[in-house]
């Protein structure tokens, strides 16, 4: 059988990071894949560096151990990149996706990562101009759909808006909509 | 939250599965208290209960033990009965354990298995499960999210059927897969309320025409007669946990048995194994195919009532087995169910040599690798010929 | 006391499903004093029948008196014969 494609998130305790692994499994469910979504539990703290993960596959998925070879790491922090490994375990053909305010050749520099692929979003500045504060967990999912071919943005964006809709004000919602396809436009790919 | 009326693919935790099987069996009455890892199940069927899905009584307690004492009151009462707890909550109702299954009380519960105390831990293993296999209920253990709906289902027709009338354990391992999201296929709700069909009191308390008495002083004239009666109808609820599995594939196509076997037919060696890691055990075994060995998988769905015919035809032609156990026997000779399927082998002539694997204690993941370790191991064991070691720890830093 | 049934012809779980089955358990025979009462004196006040742990004193409810003892289950406690506030009530050896 073959292996399901693993993705690990970073992020920071609060940043909702299990809840953009969630939308990205509800996404996957619209595009008739299977998946996991799967946090890194321990204790709950707002800022402690957390990790969350997915499995994607065409075929039911059987495994149920932690990720430790990720095809794909998602940074959704960057204050994260050098206070934790986030290359831990990645493959040289493996891809970063980041939230990071500069060019995918700057963010290869500093990871010292040579291989694979890079995918970098200002997500922070994104979502301060059109929510007007800091939320990067939906603007992130745009930029991974653009290195992601199992799942079109289509999905991931009525993905969202089913995990939103109830919760918050339609013009919240949209807001969001926005933030992910503005992020999904501008991300740099290198 | 929409009713669905169709068949529906969700992506839903252990949790939810739980709870949505719930909702679809609308219990009479549901009594729980929180506990992590299960709080999310019993959250979102108290969601359920204010959006008026269900008709369910919920009834918040202010323990473990008063959750299936109210349980225990209203099943007698004559209501369809429903609850779920995970490790410490299930240790707490420990003696109200024993009085369900004596009572014959058809009570389904959805148990989180975690690690017990101490030292405090919220991760998986089966410590709270198997702590809990003498006290008369029926154990179902689950490898997915998938199962959990499909077993809770299952569960209700089994633990009412007029055979059986014995309360039902299902359990999912914590986190791993009451916390994971994954695809699950749901039945309609018509469809699920139909396959269980309504609710047969029997004894109720509440029938003021025929008055009965539960529990009553039962001592050396005829607790010993009673306890054997117990013992004759958990055993005899085997072939209907079979016949219930097989019309819920009829229903779903999802079939289910007692074991599942998986590439043995052909094996010489095997692992035994329950709950989530089967799915992972499955990839050893085909990776370990693929390099030419011949090896399969014995999950254990049914773990009480324990199988044991099913597992002598499933493992007496093997050359070796490895018994992964989740779960401590302090001072005993090996996990559970190695002690368990160790003896049910004795009288097979020739028969496989066997050994046990502790792993996963207190959550620690277990891995693709580590089950080919147990692999590996067995096959060494088979060539020297006797078991040098018969309890091993896999995933241990030594 | 009748035959003990084998387990196979046992209730599930034990239950009791004739209600007021206590009544074929006789308990007179644990008695060594029984009450006699002298209805010369008794004033029929029915604390003899208020306070029986076993539900042994007969009363016609709609005479209202009190007409003596079921000794089928009297266990000869005395508490008739201690609460009765004419001392109508004697405890008298068996026999």
């Amino acid at each position: 059988m073959e292996k399901p494609l693993e993705i690990r998130w970073h992020g920071r305790g609060g940043q909702g990071v299990v809840t953009a692994s969630r939308i990205l499994a509800d996404a996957l469910l619209r595009e008739g894949k299977y998946f996991q979504a799967f946090p890194e539990y321990g204790p709950e703290r707002m800022g402690a560096p957390v990790k969350a993960y997915n499995r994607v596959s065409d075929a039911p998925i059987r495994i149920h151990s932690g990720v430790t070879n990720p095809e794909i790491v998602v940074v959704v922090d960057p204050t994260l990149i050098g206070a934790v490994d986030v290359l831990e375990g990645l493959a040289e053909n493996g891809t970063v996706v980041a939230n990071f305010p500069g060019t995918p050749k700057e963010l290869r520099d500093l990871l010292h990562f040579s291989g694979g692929r890079v995918a970098v979003v200002d997500a922070s500045l994104i979502s301060r101009e059109i929510l007007g504060r800091v939320v990067v967990n939906t603007p992130i999912l745009g930029a991974l759909c653009r290195v992601l071919p199992q799942v079109r943005l289509e999905s991931v964006l009525e993905a969202v808006r089913a995990q939103f809709g109830e919760k918050l004000r339609a013009e919240v919602v949209e807001k969001n909509l926005a933030c992910l396809r503005r992020a999904y436009e501008e991300a740099q790919i290198g | 939250m929409k009713v669905m009326q169709e068949r529906v693919s969700m992506g839903l935790n252990g949790n939810a599965a739980a709870a949505h099987a719930m909702r679809q069996i609308n219990p009479h009455v549901v009594a729980a208290y929180p506990i992590t890892p299960q709080t999310d199940c019993v959250e979102r069927f108290a969601e359920f209960v204010s959006e008026g899905l269900v008709d369910t009584e919920f009834v918040t307690v202010e323990s473990e033990h008063s959750a299936l004492s109210a349980c225990i009151g209203a099943a007698a009462s004559g209501g369809r009965v429903m609850t779920a707890t995970s490790s410490q909550g299930l240790a707490l109702m420990w003696e109200m354990l024993y009085i369900a299954a004596s009572m014959r009380l058809p009570i389904v519960m959805m148990v989180v298995n975690r690690a017990l105390s101490g030292n405090i831990n919220i991760h998986c293993d089966h410590s709270d499960t198997m702590g809990a296999r003498d006290a008369g209920w029926i154990q179902l253990f689950s490898e997915n999210a998938q199962e959990v709906y499909d077993n809770m289902i299952q569960a209700v027709r089994i633990a009412e059927d007029m055979r059986v009338r014995l309360p039902v354990m299902v359990t999912q391992d914590g986190f791993i897969i009451s916390h994971a999201v994954e695809r699950v296929e749901l039945l309609g709700d018509e469809e699920v309320k139909t396959f269980v069909g309504p609710y047969k009191a029997l004894y109720s308390l509440l029938d003021l025409q025929h008055p009965v008495t539960y529990g009553p002083l039962d001592l050396f004239d005829y607790y010993f007669e009673h306890k054997r009666s117990q013992i004759e109808a958990i055993d005899n609820c085997l072939p209907v946990i079979e016949e219930v599995g097989k019309e819920f594939g009829k229903l779903s196509g999802r079939f289910y048995g007692l074991l599942e076997e998986y590439r043995l037919a052909d094996a010489e060696y095997a692992v035994v194994v329950l709950g989530s890691t089967c799915g992972t055990a499955k990839e050893a075994v085909d990776r370990l195919r693929d390099r030419g060995k011949k090896v399969g998988l014995l999950k254990i769905r049914c773990f009480r009532p324990f199988p044991k015919e099913q597992i002598i035809r499933a493992l007496a032609p093997l050359k070796g087995v490895a018994v992964l156990d989740r779960s401590v026997t302090f001072g005993g000779f090996g996990g559970p169910v190695f002690t368990e399927i160790r003896s049910a082998l004795y009288d097979v002539s020739p028969r496989p040599l066997i050994i046990d694997f502790y792993y996963g204690l207190g959550g620690r993941d277990i891995y693709v690798e580590d089950i080919e370790k147990a692999f590996a191991r067995i096959e060494d064991v088979v060539r020297v010929g006797w078991v040098d070691k018969h309890i091993d720890y896999l995933g241990l830093r030594e | 006391m009748s035959r003990l049934k084998t387990w196979k012809e046992l209730t599930p779980g034990g239950i009791i499903c004739e209600a007021g089955n206590a009544r074929t358990y006789k308990t007179g025979d644990w008695r060594t004093e029984r009450p006699q009462v002298d209805k010369a004196k008794c004033i029929n006040c029915f604390f003899c029948w208020a306070y029986c742990p076993d539900g042994s004193v007969r009363v016609d409810a709609d005479k209202g008196t009190m007409e003596g003892f079921d000794y089928d289950h009297c266990k000869g406690c005395g508490i008739c014969a201690s609460v009765c506030p004419k001392q109508a009530i004697t405890m008298v050896p068996e026999r």
